[in-house]
């Protein structure tokens, strides 16, 4: 993710050159719009009205699909975004608690960023992997059996 | 390129002749077992074999076996011996598995898998390399599209998993010959085929096993379902959430490519086919097969009624035939077994095995693949080994949030789609989540609407606002402010919802409610009446208190964070009720059981 959080035209560059790479443009919004995600690493309205010029599609019409989807995001995620599971298995095995700890640690609520711009928090549904509940991840990382107590040393790792 | 039979035979002899001399090691290196350090494990012997150089040991990474309480799991093969698995390794467990290598001699198994599963989806999940084509073809995989391609007629075909009696396992359980029928029937110019890998289920993870540990037997089956419909271009709508099954699945399509096994004339016929994967991105609804459509043709993924049914106008309005991934597992099986083969497991109604995904409280969390008819106790205290801590078993939720839960009144029924039916809940996906004597039902389902409020799409007022009003009324009881009035409430807001939503989410959505209602209606008293949680989860109806246990060694007042603990050093505490926020850490820390919660 060379681009993260950034607007820049080399970016704007390598997600016309991905538009331009795909047989269709019919029904690939979503597509371009993972490709313009994994780029930028959220989907600020340039990119969004960059989107909807290239496919010849209403502003309206890809913010509407934006919001649809948990998935995208138009604010600026952390250099370390956490998602804490709040799938079944992990909330009957306390994913809760370390939501709240996690709150208390980074001193945010979910769905924000610290001010320094290290964290953000998220909770998602289901990352799969119910045996190793409660689940969370940092960036690609996935932490299982996670208790409270471990949060603040999982934590340091990424200070 | 592949043109006959023989051309597989050969590739799989090759590998067997080359792989059975040799030692082998595999590493469970799924979501699960990554998660629990099979990397790490995996680098370990990686390392060693480097290092000593020794070209009779082969590493092999693969999916799950399904036994996630034990990650990392490897298992490991010496020539002309019985594998062995081991569970919960670390280095220094691998260490003394590869000394034992090295001197040829492996203890047994640590591992106690229970006779009462039987495996046909998950056959190959964590016994082979996902990432290579030989491997698959070794346990015969694209052998039945040869056999199909070569020997059957589009009909005959249909036939087969007609007589199978091959339900459909994303939920509905709809016969799956019919289904085929259906899109063989339409006529059209162009025709899809799909795989929904949306698995939107909180709390199951079946089809991320398949595809993480056998892609090729999904793609060997849409292929053999795109002959047999008349179809030639397949489409695996796959979460975003899942990267290492994308991962997967692209590796095992190009290697199917280059084979000749997918593309252009295939076996020498003249049936093509090309697979391709869309994302999803993070919408559960967009696992019900009409938004699932919409959300493949990019636009938001809002269900529509029904019909027209996919098999008559589905993706760009053509006919097209939606299965969920654990369906498409099993068809190799049945093409190369025959229906007859898979009709004698199972019952009548429901043929063959279903996976679960067992969870929560259970001491044996992990992927299970049973005959349909095995009984919940089978499940839970068997192949699950029981409550953690030996706790009281409570209720289990099967179906997700669309599903209802069962009490040990119901741990003898035999399961399969009707009888879950018929107990108020149903088989969904085959999530399956155990709860013990410290879950409050009311907050299970307070849960669950909460989950559905979040997904629903708002296109219908009974879903999107009805299942609001449900989770407010949910959430006033376990604040303690609920009435008997509300009990009543809660069930006829539940029916109407039930009957006026437009998709199956709305649909099902109050089903936790009402089943947990049904079953537990005196939990749902004790909140209302007493003020109580028996379970004592609902933090607004518990309270703390210290009891004449206390020796006064202030661990509790040092944790507490709102300072509401005061007391002496060698006396007993007390505990100021308005400055405490029931956050439970004085409970967890002290070490005499002092504290009282209730
Ligand atoms: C709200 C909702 C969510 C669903 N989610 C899934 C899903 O995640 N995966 C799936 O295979 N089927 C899901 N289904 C069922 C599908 O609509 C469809 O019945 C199924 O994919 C058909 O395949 P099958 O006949 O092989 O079961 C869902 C249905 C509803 C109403
Ligand atoms: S029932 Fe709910 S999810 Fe289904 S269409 Fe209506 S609002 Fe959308
Ligand atoms: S931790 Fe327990 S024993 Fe120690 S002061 Fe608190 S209540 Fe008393
Ligand atoms: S429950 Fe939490 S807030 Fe209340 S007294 Fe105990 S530690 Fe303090
Ligand atoms: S519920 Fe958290 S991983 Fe499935």
């Amino acid at each position: 993710m060379k681009c993260t959080n950034q607007v820049k035209d080399s970016c704007f560059r390598e997600l016309k050159d991905f538009i331009d790479s795909l047989e269709t443009k019919k029904g690939e919004l979503i597509t371009v719009l993972h490709k313009a995600q994994e780029i930028f690493g959220y989907l600020p309205v340039e990119v969004q009205e960059f989107v909807s010029e290239e496919l010849n599609i209403p502003l309206s019409e890809v913010y509407g699909v934006i919001s649809f989807y948990s998935f995208f995001t138009t604010t600026p995620k952390g250099e370390h975004p956490i998602s804490v599971c709040m799938g079944t298995a992990c909330y009957v095995n306390g994913s809760e608690k370390i939501l709240d700890e996690l709150k208390r640690e980074l001193g945010i609520k979910v769905g924000e960023t610290t001010q320094d711009g290290k964290f953000s928090l998220d909770v998602l549904r289901c990352v799969g992997a119910c045996g190793m509940a409660p689940v969370m991840l940092i960036g690609k990382k996935t932490y299982g059996r996670v208790t409270a107590d471990e949060v603040k040393n999982i934590l340091k790792e990424y200070k | 390129m592949l043109k006959t039979i023989e051309d597989l035979k050969q590739i799989k002899n090759k590998f067997l002749e080359k792989n059975n001399e040799k030692i082998q090691i595999k590493v469970s290196m799924a979501t699960c077992g990554i998660t629990a350090g099979a990397d790490s494990i995996y680098e370990y012997f990686k390392d060693e074999i480097d290092r000593i150089n020794n070209n009779k040991i082969v590493l092999i990474s693969t999916g799950c076996m399904g036994l996630c309480h034990s990650e990392p799991t490897i298992e490991v093969t010496l020539p002309g011996q019985k594998p062995e698995i081991y569970g919960n390794v670390d280095v220094k467990k691998a260490e003394n598995i590869f000394k034992d290598i090295l001197y040829k001699k492996v203890k047994e198994s640590d591992i106690i898998i229970s006779s009462k599963q039987k495996k046909i989806v998950l056959r190959n999940c964590g016994f082979m390399d996902p990432e290579n084509i030989d491997d698959a073809i070794s346990k015969d995989a694209y052998f039945a599209l040869n056999k199909v391609l070569t020997n059957m007629s589009q009909e005959e075909v249909i036939n087969e998993i007609k007589k199978s009696g091959l339900r459909g396992r994303g939920g509905g359980g709809f016969p799956t010959g019919l289904k085929w029928e259906f899109a063989y029937k339409n006529k059209a110019n162009k025709k899809y085929v799909v795989c929904n890998a949306d698995e939107g289920d909180p709390g199951a993870f079946m089809d991320r096993s398949v595809l993480e540990g056998d892609p090729h037997s999904v793609l060997e089956a849409m292929a053999i379902c795109g002959y047999a419909i008349g179809s030639d271009e397949g489409i695996i709508y796959i979460r975003a959430e899942y990267p290492l099954a994308i991962e997967r699945l692209k590796i095992a399509i190009k290697q199917a490519e280059d084979y000749g096994l997918l593309g252009e004339n295939i076996f020498g016929t003249n049936f093509k086919f090309k697979i391709t994967l869309k994302y999803g991105a993070g919408a559960f609804v967009c696992g019900e097969e009409t938004a699932l459509i919409h959300s493949m043709e990019g636009k938001r993924g809002e269900p529509t009624l029904k019909p027209p049914f996919p098999a008559e106008a589905g993706y760009w309005e053509k006919p097209t035939n939606v299965n969920n991934v654990e369906t498409y597992a099993n068809i190799t099986a049945i093409i190369n077994k025959g229906s007859d083969w898979f009709r004698s497991i199972g019952t009548e109604k429901s043929p063959g095995t279903k996976v679960f995904a067992l969870a929560g409280k259970v001491k044996n969390v992990g992927l299970i693949e049973v005959p349909m008819g095995t009984t919940l106790r089978d499940v839970i205290f068997d192949i699950g080994g029981g409550i953690v801590g030996n706790k009281a078993f409570k209720a289990v939720q099967t179906g997700g949030p669309s599903g209802g839960c069962l009490t040990k009144n119901e741990l003898d029924t035999p399961i399969d789609f009707d009888t879950l039916k018929e107990q108020g809940s149903m088989m969904g996906s085959g999530g399956m989540i155990v709860m013990d004597e410290n879950d409050c039902m009311v907050a299970v389902a307070k849960f669950y609407l909460g989950f559905t409020v979040d997904e629903s799409c708002g296109k219908c007022t009974p879903c999107r606002i009805g299942n609001k009003r449900l989770y407010e009324i949910l959430e006033k009881i376990t604040d303690g402010k609920g009435t008997l009035n509300d009990l009543d409430l809660l069930k006829d807001l539940s029916n109407t919802i039930k009957r006026a939503s437009l998709c199956g989410l709305g649909k099902t959505a109050p089903n936790p409610v009402l089943s947990t209602l049904d079953k537990f209606y005196d939990e749902y008293e004790a909140h209302v009446k007493d003020k109580k949680c028996p379970a004592t989860v609902c933090t607004n109806l518990i309270k703390f208190t210290i009891t004449d246990k206390c020796i006064g060694c202030t661990m509790c007042a040092k944790v507490c964070p709102t300072d509401a603990i005061l007391g002496r050093v060698k006396e007993k505490h007390y505990i100021y009720q308005e400055r405490c926020i029931k956050c439970g850490s004085c409970y967890n820390a002290c070490r005499f059981n002092a504290i009282k919660k209730a």
